[in-house]
């Protein structure tokens, strides 16, 4: 794809911003889902690790087409939010967040420890074919579909699954199955982001997927709040600029972010936006 | 060479046990899944690295000043962060999520003011010859870890089986709104058992540091994970559930380093949280309150 010269410069310059906020977005969309339905996934950092090592390793040591990889990476992501999703989606909410966390930090330990996934070195020399208008492609996508997904009937029945489980159960909404589908497509989403990221960056490593990442997403979501699938994603947004435009912030950032949960959780319940959809009555 | 392995096992669940005890208990009485609770066992090493370092203390008052002091963390952390939540009797995962978000800025202020370097005791602070029976090393370092946790353990047993203030801690833990209509002070007893989940956890800070001799500030994240498994096997807010796991992860870890490879402990950890969720959600020992959605 050609740009006119003016934009070519633009992206150029800032490509890594724009990268960034483009998979941010993304993994902002991928915390949402899970939140939209109640529950609370701390993994969505190893979620993204999983489809970034995943699609790495399919590029590097399997010589695939990117147009394989880049469908391919949500797998083993989806495999994964399956394996803790069955067990604890029956039992109330701690199991999987703590769950989910565990496997951050195994997962971590796993990528240190092995010698195939580069060890603390992590996987370099992976060809960039990370495109911007792939990026903003699936995050365009995935906005208009969790858009019309939260207008339809599967959207009331996850709003009122968040607002009490027991009652849209007993309405005949099948809780369980929707946490699972909620947990795999965030999962999904945060795999394909994590393949994204890999290929525009060139390196890999374990520390990239691991507790701070994880605390930072679930960040974007509390910033934007979740009453429309664009408020996670201007909270990523602002909250991956504030380091760009001020200077010295990127120390800070840890501690922000921890606060802006805080925050958000004691003060701003309905988040930064608090925004709802509206609809028409049935 | 398994005897030897079995001791050291049996030494590292110690610590392992000590650190989910009070997270356990946290969780039973005060129903919180508190995330910061690792940030009280970085804080522990924190406090006896500095007691022993700059003020010279031995490390028999450096312990105590360290358990104590991030116990006082844990109930101001607790104060801070979730009265409010409790007051509203908000949703379990808001306050799970606030814990989060603290504990990340704390890792992180730590983090900016000591640095990310790994810091050691000073190396006089406890003697390095090990005592030999039958053959099996045991050094100082781990007959003090066996040693505090046993007393703490017995200590803990007491309080909450033989005195007034154990009595109305297992109220509240079985019904707050019961506990607090019969006279209990429901909002003085949380506060004494955060403390008392922070002392437990910087107790373990100091002995897991001493014992590796590695202190940084994201060591009570690492230790997280440890945490996790051992009181989902154990079961939710299962203290004697949580003695039993810790003591049998800490096992399983060092016999999977010694028959395996010490690069599969978190994955053999992880596995078995996952294996206990998919059969026995309570927890091996079955003595948990199951908690449905």
């Amino acid at each position: 794809m050609t740009y006119p010269p003016w934009l070519d410069d633009f992206l150029w310059t800032y490509q890594n911003v724009i990268h960034a906020l483009g998979i941010n977005g993304l993994l902002a969309l991928s915390m949402y889902v899970v939140l939209a339905v109640g529950q609370l996934s701390l993994g969505q950092a190893a979620f993204m690790g999983l489809g970034a090592y995943s699609s790495a390793l399919m590029t590097l040591k399997l010589h695939l087409p990117f147009f394989v990889v880049l469908p391919a990476s949500c797998v083993v992501p989806a495999l994964f939010a399956l394996a803790i999703g069955v067990p604890t989606l029956r039992l109330s909410g701690v199991y999987l967040a703590i769950a989910t966390i565990g496997l951050g930090e195994v997962l971590r330990a796993i990528y240190l420890n092995l010698d195939v996934l580069g060890g603390a070195l992590g996987l370099s020399g992976i060809p960039q074919r990370t495109e911007t208008w792939m990026i903003y492609l699936l995050l365009i996508v995935a906005i208009a579909v969790l858009w019309r997904v939260g207008h339809s009937r599967i959207g009331r029945a996850m709003e009122a699954m968040r607002e009490d489980p027991n009652a849209a159960q007993v309405m005949g909404v099948n809780v369980q199955r929707y946490r699972l589908g909620a947990l795999v497509a965030s999962a999904v989403l945060a795999g394909v982001a994590g393949a994204l990221g890999a290929h525009a960056s060139n390196f890999i490593g374990p520390n990239e997927y691991g507790f701070e990442p994880a605390v930072t997403i679930l960040s974007y979501a509390l910033l934007g709040g979740i009453g429309t699938p664009f408020a996670p994603v201007l909270g990523a947004w602002i909250l991956t600029l504030l380091p760009e435009v001020l200077r010295g912030f990127s120390d800070f950032r840890g501690v922000f972010n921890g606060l802006i949960i805080v925050l958000a959780v004691l003060f701003l319940p309905n988040g930064l936006l608090a925004l709802r959809m509206k609809r028409r009555a049935a | 060479m398994l005897s030897q392995q079995l001791v050291n096992g049996v030494l590292l669940g110690a610590t392992y046990a000590l650190f989910a005890l009070g997270f356990t208990l946290m969780f039973g009485v005060l129903r919180v899944i508190n995330l910061t609770y690792g940030f009280y066992f970085s804080a522990g090493a924190f406090i006896a690295l500095f007691a022993t370092r700059q003020w010279g203390f031995s490390i028999w008052l450096a312990l105590p000043l360290a358990a104590i002091g991030s116990g006082l963390i844990a109930v101001l952390l607790d104060w801070l962060l979730l009265t409010r939540l409790r007051a509203k009797g908000a949703p379990e995962l808001a306050s799970l999520m606030v814990t989060l978000g603290a504990v990340l800025a704390l890792y992180s202020a730590m983090t900016l003011l000591f640095g990310p370097d790994i810091r050691r005791l000073p190396p006089d602070v406890i003697g390095a010859d090990a005592l030999v029976f039958a053959g099996i090393r045991v050094t100082q370092a781990q007959f003090l870890v066996v040693g505090t946790t046993a007393v703490l353990v017995l200590a803990l047993v007491a309080l909450m089986r033989g005195t007034r203030l154990g009595v109305g801690i297992r109220a509240m833990a079985e019904r707050p709104d019961a506990a607090e209509l019969m006279g209990i002070d429901t909002a003085r007893l949380a506060a004494l058992v955060s403390f008392l989940s922070g002392f437990l956890a910087g107790a373990g800070g100091v002995l897991i540091g001493l014992n590796f001799n590695a202190i940084q500030p994201y060591m009570g994240e690492q230790m997280m994970l440890r945490g996790f498994v051992v009181i989902i096997v154990g079961g939710l807010g299962d203290l004697r559930g949580a003695l039993i796991a810790g003591l049998l992860l800490g096992v399983i870890e060092v016999l999977t380093a010694g028959y395996l490879d010490s690069g599969l402990k978190e994955a053999v950890a992880f596995a078995i949280l996952v294996a206990v969720l998919w059969t026995r959600p309570s927890g091996l020992f079955g003595q948990a309150v199951l908690r449905r959605a």
